[in-house]
């Protein structure tokens, strides 16, 4: 791939501001708009946006496939583990209650980790989507 | 006022976008018009207050899926002169315009039953819209009630939710992921007599 200079420097200002951004959705989506599913796709399109300027390789090198792959399964295993985790704990699966020492305590924590393994699996799973498509055309 | 104003723009631009796309050839525009469609939708989100709803759109509608396009054209071969011939056309203009219209008045005079937008008495807001609305707050103590519903009320729905999103990504490495094998240059049955 021919260097950019302009679509370099860009992408290197932008990115890190994608990120960001991401995170402010993933862990402020109680209070403003966002949650899990929209932070973890613009998370991914942070990275996704890297591999289209820098090239497939070198975004390869910072995740490898094998991440990707634990991190979508990780995802789901914290989600069902925090439903696990109530049942443990003597109430309803996925019932937040007695996360916490009170009520509201135990859903914020519930949410807020049932949200985290929402992104991460839907973050590496469009990535696993990604690489498999733009993955194809250089053999 | 101003929400009248927007929305009459923004649906024009659908409009307008969406013929683009129907009279397009070209793959490349088509699919970057699809983009564009993407993200007014998003901007009719935001007017119509939910702005989780627009965020979902303009993240995977306008970028992901987008950009998976993108990467599927970059592995179909165009070639310049299209290799079919233009079918002979088999039935007038006229029997498609008159489904079209008909299908369409049919649905404008469905909508003349439906409550207006955002209607206190409209069945979606009667039911149990009201017991998230009053209960969220005190049961969950978040105030973003998509999200109360979304994380705890219906949990287990997410949970699904979830679910399909990794075996989406699972089925997707099964069929394209990974080294594709390469063609073998000998069938078995040479190797062994080269052995023998």
């Amino acid at each position: 791939m021919r260097p950019n200079l302009i679509l370099h420097v860009i992408a290197k200002f932008v990115i890190p501001l994608i990120i960001l951004f991401a995170l402010y959705v993933q862990f402020h989506g109680d209070f403003g708009p966002g949650g899990g599913f929209q932070a973890g796709v613009i998370f991914s399109a942070a990275f996704i946006l890297y591999s289209l300027v820098f090239g497939l390789e070198t975004a390869e090198k910072i995740i490898p496939h094998h991440w990707l792959r634990i991190l979508a399964s990780l995802g789901v295993v914290i989600y069902a583990g925090v439903g696990i985790e109530s049942l443990i704990l003597g109430s309803n699966y996925l019932d937040y209650t007695l996360l916490g020492s009170n009520q509201i305590a135990g859903q914020h924590l519930g949410i807020l980790l049932v949200e985290l393994g929402v992104g991460i699996t839907v973050a590496a799973a469009m990535l696993i989507l990604f690489f498999a498509f733009a993955g194809r055309g250089r053999e | 006022m101003i929400d009248v104003v927007v929305d009459i723009i923004l649906l024009t631009f659908l409009a307008t976008t969406s013929i683009a796309i129907m009279r397009m050839t070209n793959l490349f525009a088509t699919v970057m018009l699809f983009g564009i469609f993407s993200l007014l939708s998003a901007g009719l989100f935001v007017v119509m207050d939910a702005p989780d709803v627009a965020f979902t759109e303009a993240a995977v509608g306008a970028g992901i899926s987008t950009v998976l396009m993108l990467a599927t054209l970059a592995l179909v071969k165009r070639p310049k002169e299209p290799y079919y011939d233009e079918a002979p056309q088999a039935h007038t203009a006229w029997l498609p315009l008159i489904v079209v219209i008909v299908t369409g008045s049919a649905l404008v005079y469905g909508t003349w039953d439906i409550p207006n937008f955002g209607s206190p008495d409209a069945p979606s807001q009667t039911h149990v819209a009201r017991f998230y609305l009053e209960n969220s707050m005190p049961d969950t103590g978040v105030p973003n009630t998509v999200t109360a519903v979304l994380a705890s009320y219906r949990g287990f729905d997410t949970l699904g939710e979830v679910t399909v999103i990794f075996t989406a990504a699972v089925a997707v490495l099964l069929l394209i992921g990974g080294k594709r094998p390469k063609p073998a240059l000998k069938t078995e049955d040479e190797e062994a007599q080269d052995e023998a």
